[in-house]
């Protein structure tokens, strides 16, 4: 065997033995390293340590073990000390449904199912294709029966009787429907050659961006009516709607606009130069990556979409909050309205705080292979 | 003669050495469907037929609604009485006081509900945007709970929340009783407020020309710095300048120290400076909102400054202060402002939302005054107008930080 034999080192080493490491696992390293590394840190700690004892106790106390959970006595509620979530149990069917007649609820939750379902569905990247889109058709078509009845034996429920969730839901798909085409237009036409064309877009964008959502509502309930003949009378739950879909259009369509200035000019002239015209040009070579640019943008806007339905309750639509204000005029139970609130702020606390989390898994999702 | 060797080294055949110029279209119908410049025209001409006949067509039905409704026209009604009342206002007015008047006053409770908002959001989101980022985790995940409860959930509902536990604060009789100078009840808090309050308006006033001043010491010793290389060490000067003027003031003007309390009497307080419950629940809904939005901005605003710069600082010697106000801020700043402004004037916007708890902001009293007055259009056209001055204001000088704040390059 030719193996060189290993050489040991005749050196010994006699310094003093140092101390091991300090130890960088476990709790108390743990424990270290996140609350106690420095000295304002430690402080901070401890301060933050102290609020939480002193409030916790309380608000768990309040919130629960004080709290009266089931009841249909609101006087049992004002000899507790605790909350009132009874209130919730007694009022759920009109804050969630509104004024919809209370043995066709069940149309309601089919509703909410649809929309719900088909949201979770459209989250998977491999389900998105035309078909989906597709999907959503029928499926407005089938919410639109569930909820206006008339058809198939469904008792006849107009939009006045709409309210609740199901009509926050479909204010919301409505809108982001409705409102994703007009902005992509509005985009385009802001960054068209035609004077006109751009002039008139960048009005429609920066009038509507200008002035609050209520007043775009405000506007559209009031001001639209004077505006079309008088026979033409078009419904409130529509033409509060057609506001949603302007206002958010016009937000919507600067972000798509960031998109499609993001797109390399190359691509812009390479389409030219293959001879495409505009519109073969903007469908098939800009809009696809401009659109996957600003999906994340796009989504945040989205979730902004949502949380404003509840602006229709302020021109006297029942959606969500307009239903829970509605309920809450019982005057047995009118004092219990912050746990009420409380109910529907988590309700809306769960559509958006999913939607936002999902927004953040795309934005990694799509940022990879990008390079540009 | 050079182009025409070039030309011929290039082409085979002499004879096409110059193409012929494209022949005229002849001046058919097919001959400008094929012009770019014609068919633009076309469009545009097209585009502004629809819209202005749209817009005819619109106007006249108006006049049809508006004469059948019997809704008057004209900006005349601005000068007329306005005979309602206004809960809250920051100048004079009474109901026989003016609609212009009573426009007056909804647009200063909507610029006092805003400006309070701004103040507190920017507060609020700075402390917690910073919290946000701290290595403490308890710090940081209180405000990451903060800013995903408040950014995920309506604005509106928040605010008729917060309205809903004020109304349910106990009774006057019982209000939580803050050293006898602050007195909070569902009637809103009273706080204590100076007797002469003018003196303190002017000790505000040179505060604020001192804080100009001493922002100016500052500048005009960086400069010299810069110029000759000697240090001048002015931060006590400049202390001394923040707070001995406005005390040297308050002492020139009397030095008051009297205070009116707010008392009990009867069945609500006299004395002292009041705040409606709903400006308190509106203050609470705006800032409180707006201020998760504001952490995330600057988080991000933060966290946008190279890493590299931060080292380059360090490895010139730059201390901790130096380091934050010379190379993190300014840095941070340029990706900090433009998205925190469009959070004021949509902080400043929806404040319109007040019109759900009663707060008399521009909104609620354009309601009342197109109720009253009937005058549906131009009411809605004041309203737009005001509210797109304040967008627009906002927008113009955001152009002028942004292109004074640019990266310069050279």
């Amino acid at each position: 065997m030719g193996r060189p034999q290993t050489v040991s080192s005749a050196i010994v080493v006699s310094a003093p033995r140092r101390p091991p490491p300090v130890r960088e696992t476990g709790i108390v390293a743990w424990l270290r390293s996140n609350f106690f590394n420095n000295i304002h840190n430690s402080v901070l700690t401890l301060l933050a340590a102290w609020a939480l004892l002193v409030t916790l106790p309380g608000f768990i106390s309040w919130a629960v073990t004080e709290a009266v959970w089931l009841t249909d006595d609101p006087k049992v509620c004002r000899t507790a000390a605790g909350a009132c979530w009874a209130v919730i149990a007694e009022k759920h069917r009109v804050m969630l449904f509104g004024t919809f007649p209370y043995d066709e609820h069940w149309r309601g939750v089919l509703v909410i199912a649809i929309v719900i379902g088909l949201s979770v569905v459209s989250g998977f990247k491999r389900f998105w294709s035309y078909w989906l889109f597709a999907a959503w058709l029928v499926a407005m078509g089938v919410i639109l029966v569930l909820q206006l009845g008339g058809v198939f034996g469904l008792r006849e429920t107009g939009t006045h009787e709409w309210g609740g969730l199901p009509l926050t839901l479909i204010m919301f798909v409505g809108t982001v429907v409705g409102g994703l085409p007009i902005a992509i237009f509005l985009a385009l036409g802001r960054r068209s050659n035609l004077p006109v064309i751009k002039s008139l877009c960048i009005g429609m964008i920066e009038i509507t961006r200008g002035v609050p959502l209520i007043t775009v509502l405000f506007m559209a309930s009031l001001m639209f009516p004077l505006f079309v003949p008088e026979e033409l009378n078009i419904d409130k739950v529509i033409r509060a709607q057609i506001g949603m879909i302007l206002f958010f259009g016009a937000y919507a369509a600067e972000i798509v606009r960031g998109g499609l200035q993001a797109i390399p000019r190359g691509q812009y002239e390479a389409a030219d130069a293959a001879g495409l015209t505009y519109w073969e040009k903007t469908r098939k070579i800009i809009l696809p990556q401009a659109l996957r640019i600003v999906i994340p943008a796009l989504m945040n806007d989205i979730i902004r979409a949502f949380k404003n339905t509840t602006f229709v309750s302020i021109i006297g639509l029942f959606d969500v909050l307009g239903a829970t204000a509605t309920a809450l005029e019982d005057p047995l139970w009118v004092l219990y309205a912050p746990e009420a609130y409380m109910f529907i702020f988590v309700l809306y606390f769960c559509f958006c705080f999913s939607m936002s989390k999902y927004s953040e898994h795309v934005e990694h999702d799509l940022a990879k292979g990008r390079n540009f | 003669m050079t182009e025409a060797i070039i030309s011929r080294a290039y082409t085979s055949t002499p004879e096409s050495d110059r193409r012929a110029p494209p022949k005229r279209l002849p001046l058919t119908f097919d001959g400008l469907w094929h012009n770019v410049g014609f068919r633009s025209l076309l469009y545009q001409i097209l585009i502004i037929g629809a819209v202005v006949s749209t817009a005819f067509y619109m106007i006249g039905n108006a006049q049809v609604a508006m004469e059948r409704l019997g809704i008057s026209t004209g900006f005349g009604f601005l000068t007329e009485e306005a005979g309602f009342a206004i809960g809250e206002s920051l100048i004079s007015y009474d109901s026989s006081d003016t609609y212009i008047r009573a426009y007056l006053v909804a647009i200063l409770n909507t610029l006092k509900v805003s400006a309070v908002s701004v103040i507190g959001a920017t507060v609020l989101g700075v402390l917690i945007g910073i919290a946000r980022l701290s290595s403490n985790y308890l710090i940081s995940k209180i405000a990451s709970i903060y800013i995903e409860i408040f950014r995920n959930t309506p604005q509106l509902v928040q605010i008729i929340f917060w309205y809903t536990l004020v109304t349910r604060l106990p009774h006057p009789k019982q209000a939580w009783n803050f050293f006898d100078w602050v007195f909070i009840s569902n009637r809103g808090l009273i706080m204590a407020w100076p007797a002469d309050s003018a003196v303190y308006a002017w000790v505000g006033l040179t505060f604020v020309i001192a804080c100009g001043g001493a922002f100016g010491v500052v500048r005009w010793t960086d400069a010299r710095r810069r110029r000759t290389g000697q240090t001048i060490r002015a931060l006590w000067w400049n202390v001394g300048l923040v707070i001995g003027i406005p005390l040297l003031t308050w002492f020139a003007l009397g030095a008051p120290t009297e205070m009116v309390l707010p008392i009990f009497k009867g069945f609500n307080f006299t004395g002292g400076i009041a705040l409606s419950p709903e400006f308190l629940a509106l203050l609470l809904g705006l800032s409180l909102y707006i201020a998760a939005f504001i952490a995330e901005i600057v988080r991000s605003g933060i966290q946008a400054v190279n890493r590299g710069q931060i080292e380059a600082a360090r490895s010139v010697g730059l201390g901790r202060a130096d380091l934050y106000m010379k190379v993190i801020l300014p840095q941070a700043l340029r990706v900090i402002v433009p998205p925190a402004t469009a959070q004021y004037v949509s902080l400043t916007k929806n404040s319109s939302l007040g019109v759900a708890i009663g707060y008399p902001e521009l909104f609620n009293i354009n309601n009342t005054i197109t109720t009253t007055s009937g005058n549906t259009i131009e009411c809605i056209s004041i309203m737009m107008a005001v509210y797109l001055s304040i967008a627009f204001t906002t927008a113009v000088i955001m152009n002028v930080y942004n292109k004074a704040v640019q990266i310069k390059e050279r």
